[in-house]
C-alpha cells in the first residue's frame, strides 16, 4: 500500500466521525497546549530572572566575610573572621584579570536636605560601580576616582530619593546632611526599578570609608570584581582565592563568581519549569487513554470492514498500520491544534499581561509535538493489535 | 483449476464438536458456473470460506491453479486472495465513507497499484457495471442493486480467476436481484469461475452445474 494511500484512506476514517474526532483530539490538544503555554510561562520566568540577576553586569566576582557552606559552622568560627578590608579590595584589584573592584558597604541613616527628611538605603561604594554595576548617573556623574581613604564628602542620589527631597528641581551642587554629616551632591542614578523586593532608586551613594565610619564598622560587607571578559570564572576565583589566603592566613572569607549563583539559579528555575511540564504531561496521558477508548471503539465497530480488507488480499500488518496511523492521525492533530492553542495562549498572556514574561520553549513545544506521536502511537497499538489478530471469517459475519 | 480432497472442517462449540464439513471432494473446471444449495447450516458457507483461502480445512487438501493451498502461511494465502479470488457477500460489505469508485478501487489500494492506473482500470469497471454516472456516490446514496454492482465491480477489478457469491441476492428484490444474476452471469461468459451460494431455487436452477449440500457433505452434484 503507498503512504500516500494510507494517509488518505486514514484522514477520510477520522474525517467520517468528525465529532468523535474532534472531541479525542481535544483531548491531546489541552495536553499540548497545557504543556506549551505553562513551559512558556516557566521559561519565560526563567529568562526575567536571570535577567534581574545580570542587569548589573556579567563577569563579576563577589568576596564576602567568612566561610559559609563547609560544615555550616560559620557562626562557629565568627570570631576568628578577619575584616574585609579596603586593602583586601587594592590587593585583589592589582590581579591582572582584574578590570575594577567596589568594595560594598550597606547600611541605613536619615538623609535630609532643607526640611525634609527620609531614612534610605546607603551604600558606601567607591567610582566604579558604574563599571561594575552597569548602573549610570542620569544626571550629573558617579563618585569619583578619589583614592578611599581620603575620598571628598560627596554623594550621588537614588532617583526616587531625588524625587523625595527635591521635587523636580535640580539637587546638583546642593547640600544634604547623611547621618548628619554634610555631603555634595554630584548626581542622580538612572531609574533601575525593584529588584527582589530592593527599591534600588531609594538608595544614596556615597565613598565607601566614610561609610564605614557613618556606621561604625571595621569590615566591608562585599568586595564586587569586575573580570576581563572570555575568562573562565572558576580561574579568576582561583587566583583571588590565592590572594586572600595569603592576606588573612586562613579561609575567612566566601568567594561567589555570578557563574555559580546563575548555575544554582538556573537549575532551581528548570525544576520549576519541568514540574510545570509535568503537570500538563499528565493532561496529555488522560489524552492518551481517550485515544485508547476511542480506537477500541473504532476497532469493534468497523470489524466487519476489517474483515474485507482481509478477504481482498490485505495482510493483518497492513490492518495494523492502517489503524496505528489512525491514532497517531488522532494525537498529532490534536498536537498541533494544541500547539496553536498554547502559543497564541502565550502570546495573548504576554499582550494583556506585559509584566508576565512569556517565552515559548521551543525544545519543551517539539517535544511535546513528538510525545503526542508517541501516546497516539501508544494508544494505538493496542486496538490496532486487536484489529491485526481478528478471523476474517468472523469478521465479516459481525454486524 | 479448484480441487478439493476430502476436506473437513469442524468447529468447537462448548464441548460439542459441530461438523462444518464432512469429507468434502470436488474439482472445479476454469470458467465453470456452480451453483450450491441447501438447507441453512448446511455447511454452504464455510464451503465457500474455504474455497475463498478465508479459512482453512482441519484436513484434507486444497489445491487452486495447481498449488498446495493448506500448508501455506497467511501471507501467501493474502496473496492468492488479493490476485485470484473476488468476493461477493449478501450484506455487500461496502466502505460507507468511500465513494463507489474508491469502494472499487480498494483492492488495488490496497495491492499498492499507482492511482493512474488504478483509475483507468475501475472507469473500465465503473463501465461494465452501468455505473460511470454513480462514481462519485457514496453507498448510502445507491440503491440496493446499485450496492451490490459496485461490489462485484470491487471483487473484478484485480481480474480474479474465480468468483464467490455468498447469497448474493439476499438482501435484494426480485427485480435488483434478477439484475445482479445477469451481471454475474456475463462475467462468468467472459470466463470467470463463478460459484454462487443461493435459497432462490430459480437462481440456483441457472447455473450449469448444481451442488446441493446436507449437513456439511455434497448430497447431489448434477
Ligand atoms: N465459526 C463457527 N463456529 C461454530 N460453528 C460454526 C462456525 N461457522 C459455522 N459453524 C457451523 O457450521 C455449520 C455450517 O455453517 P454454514 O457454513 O454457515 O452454513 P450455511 O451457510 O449453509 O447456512 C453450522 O452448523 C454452523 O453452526
Ligand atoms: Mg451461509
Amino acid at each position: 500500500m503507498r503512504t500516500l494511500d494510507l494517509i488518505s484512506m486514514t484522514g477520510g476514517a477520522v474525517r467520517g466521525q468528525r465529532m468523535r474526532s474532534l472531541l479525542t483530539g481535544l483531548g491531546i490538544a489541552v495536553g499540548i497546549a497545557a504543556v506549551v503555554l505553562l513551559t512558556a510561562i516557566g521559561e519565560g520566568i526563567q529568562r526575567f530572572v536571570l535577567n534581574e540577576f545580570t542587569q548589573f553586569g556579567t563577569n563579576l566576582l563577589a568576596i564576602t566575610p567568612g566561610k559559609t557552606g563547609t560544615m555550616g559552622m560559620s557562626g562557629a568560627v565568627v570570631s576568628n573572621v578577619r575584616p574585609l578590608s579596603l586593602e583586601d579590595a587594592d590587593a585583589v584589584r592589582a590581579l591582572p584579570k582584574v578590570r575594577a573592584v567596589v568594595p560594598m558597604i550597606q547600611g541605613n541613616a536619615a538623609v535630609e536636605h532643607a526640611s525634609r527628611s527620609r531614612r534610605t538605603m546607603v551604600l558606601g561604594v567607591n567610582g566604579e560601580v558604574p563599571q561594575v554595576w552597569q548602573m549610570h548617573a542620569a544626571l550629573g556623574r558617579f563618585l569619583p576616582q578619589d583614592p578611599p581613604r581620603r575620598a571628598r564628602a560627596y554623594a550621588v542620589l537614588g532617583s526616587k530619593l531625588r524625587d523625595e527631597l527635591f521635587g523636580t528641581r535640580t539637587p546638583l551642587g546642593e547640600r544634604i546632611r547623611i547621618g548628619g554629616e554634610s555631603y555634595r551632591v554630584i548626581g542622580v542614578m538612572a531609574s533601575k526599578g525593584q529588584m527582589l523586593g530592593f527599591d534600588l532608586d531609594d538608595t544614596v551613594f556615597i565613598p565607601v570609608a566614610r561609610a564605614m565610619a557613618m556606621f561604625d564598622r571595621e569590615s566591608l560587607m562585599e568586595i564586587d570584581l569586575l573580570y576581563t571578559p572570555g575568562v573562565r570564572a572558576d580561574r579568576i576565583a582561583r587566583e583571588v582565592h590565592t590572594v586572600m589566603l595569603r592576606r588573612h592566613g586562613e579561609e575567612d572569607f566566601t568567594i561567589t563568581t555570578q557563574d555559580q549563583m546563575l548555575d544554582v539559579l538556573g537549575s532551581v528555575l528548570d525544576v520549576l519549569t519541568m514540574a510545570v511540564g509535568a503537570l500538563g504531561g499528565i493532561s496529555l496521558l488522560v489524552g492518551g487513554v481517550g485515544i485508547l477508548t476511542i480506537m477500541t471503539i473504532a476497532v469493534k465497530e468497523r470489524t466487519a470492514e476489517i474483515g474485507l480488507l482481509r478477504a481482498l488480499g490485505a495482510r493483518r500488518r497492513q490492518v495494523l498500520s492502517l489503524f496505528l496511523a489512525e491514532a497517531v492521525l488522532l494525537a498529532v492533530l490534536g498536537g498541533v491544534a494544541g500547539l496553536v492553542v498554547g502559543a497564541g495562549g502565550a502570546w495573548l498572556l504576554g499582550w494583556l499581561i506585559p509584566a508576565l514574561p512569556t517565552h515559548l520553549a521551543w525544545d519543551f513545544t517539539l517535544l511535546a509535538l513528538v510525545v503526542a506521536a508517541a501516546i497516539g502511537t501508544l494508544a494505538g497499538v493496542v486496538p490496532a493489535l486487536q484489529a491485526a489478530r481478528l478471523d476474517p471469517v468472523t469478521a465479516l459475519r459481525d454486524e | 483449476m479448484i480441487e478439493l480432497q476430502a476436506v473437513e472442517r469442524r468447529f468447537q462449540v462448548g464441548d460439542e464438536i459441530v461438523h462444518g464439513l464432512r469429507g468434502v471432494s470436488l474439482s472445479i473446471a476454469d470458467g465453470d458456473y456452480l451453483s450450491i444449495m441447501g438447507p441453512s447450516g448446511s455447511g454452504k458457507s464455510t464451503l465457500l470460506n474455504i474455497l475463498g483461502l478465508l479459512d482453512r480445512p482441519d484436513a484434507g487438501h486444497y489445491r487452486l491453479e495447481g498449488t498446495e493451498t493448506t500448508t501455506q502461511d497467511e501471507e501467501a494465502r493474502a496473496g492468492l486472495r488479493q490476485h485470484h479470488i473476488g468476493f461477493v457477500f449478501q450484506a455487500f460489505h461496502l466502505i460507507p465513507r468511500l465513494t463507489a469508485a474508491q469502494n472499487i478501487a480498494l483492492p488495488m489500494t490496497l495491492a499498492g497499484v499507482a492511482p493512474a492506473q488504478r483509475e483507468r482500470r475501475v472507469a473500465e469497471v465503473l463501465q461494465a457495471m452501468g455505473l460511470s454516472d454513480r462514481a462519485r456516490h457514496t453507498p448510502n446514496q445507491l440503491s440496493g442493486g446499485q450496492r451490490q454492482r459496485v461490489a462485484i465491480g470491487r471483487a473484478i477489478v484485480m481480474q480474479p480467476q474465480v468468483l464467490l457469491a455468498d447469497e448474493p441476492t439476499g438482501n435484494l428484490d426480485q427485480h435488483s436481484g434478477g439484475e445482479v444474476i445477469k451481471v454475474l452471469e456475463q462475467l462468468n461468459d467472459q470466463g470467470i469461475t463463478l460459484i454462487v451460494v443461493t435459497h432462490d431455487p430459480a437462481i440456483g436452477a441457472r447455473a450449469r452445474r448444481r451442488i446441493r449440500m446436507l449437513d456439511g457433505a455434497i448430497e447431489s452434484d448434477q
